[in-house]
């Protein structure tokens, strides 16, 4: 029971974040209103995101140095856990769209960047069914992550910053900088961050233990 | 055998659910509780909504967890 403390503290913090998240007070700006309470869900969504990609890129870098597919079945599984937050996250983005931009998918580029970083990944997880033999679909697959990766950052980080975008932290809105975010809400806001991660990262493990039975003769 | 008694106490459970409901009816227009979850437009409806439906999941990943768990031992033997 002692090593499973994680969960216990990633349940307790996100049933305060599901509570604290909708009884706060927060302020009302603009055409916002109470939507602003989607930072406490949807951002965190971006979070588990990163954190699983990075998981998988590294385990992709660590398979292309010494080829042992222990590390292929991290990356593979990281990906497809990062790639179902990242869903999760440009559909509550999407509804948010619908009621603050004026459109569920416009032609804001954080929104159409994102979609092109997700699709990226998605078309990961097709090559790899498409390649039969095991050692060939880990080689052709990490070098994809790689690839991935290196787009996923300038997609969804740099380009949304460089030109105006409706989202926050665009080159004419205001961003995650200290200043910006209520301190009420931060209060919120980062144990949110830590207990979503926590919630991907027990996903993330469930999912490696499956395919660890699953796949006996590589795990000996 | 532990999948019957766990619907086994599921159903009781549920059964003694809807006597509680049954039981409470009267006085769901009082008490601090009710008038609680009627206050801020009824907000806090909303909030244990998602708590249950948090709850829901966390329990679903615990279940899964100890099949696992489970499998696991087994395949160590």
């Amino acid at each position: 029971m002692a090593r499973h403390w994680w969960k216990a503290l990633a349940i307790l913090l996100l049933i305060y974040v599901i509570i604290a998240g909708f009884t706060i007070k927060i302020p009302i700006i603009g055409t916002n209103g109470q939507s602003s309470r989607g930072l406490f869900f949807h951002v965190p969504m971006w979070i588990c995101m990163y954190t699983m990609f990075t998981i998988s890129v590294v385990n992709s870098l660590l398979y292309l140095s010494k080829y042992d597919l222990k590390r292929d079945v991290y990356a593979s599984s990281a990906a497809r856990v990062g790639a179902f937050f990242g869903v999760l996250g440009f559909a509550t983005g999407s509804l948010w769209a619908t009621y603050t931009w004026g459109g569920t998918l416009t032609d804001d580029p954080k929104q159409i960047c994102t979609a092109i970083a997700i699709l990226i990944y998605m078309a990961y997880l097709v090559l790899r069914i498409s390649i039969h033999d095991i050692d060939k679909r880990a080689r052709i697959s990490a070098v994809f992550n790689i690839f991935a990766f290196a787009l996923l950052i300038p997609l969804t980080y740099i380009i949304p910053r460089m030109v105006d975008s409706l989202h926050p932290g665009s080159a004419s809105t205001p961003g995650f900088a200290s200043k910006d975010t209520d301190g009420g809400m931060k209060l919120v806001l980062y144990p949110a961050f830590i207990g979503w991660t926590l919630l991907s990262v027990w996903i993330y493990t469930l999912l490696v233990r499956y395919k660890k039975l699953e796949l006996k003769n590589i795990f000996k | 055998m532990i999948n019957r008694a766990f619907s086994f106490c599921l159903t009781l459970t549920l059964l003694l659910v809807s006597v509680l409901a049954n039981a409470q009816q009267q006085d769901t227009e009082k008490g601090a509780l009710n008038e609680f979850f009627r206050s801020n437009d009824k907000i806090y409806v909303i909030v244990g909504v998602l708590v249950i439906i948090f709850l829901g999941i966390v329990l679903f990943l615990i279940n899964l967890d100890r099949k696992i768990s489970k499998l696991e031992q087994r395949d160590k033997k």
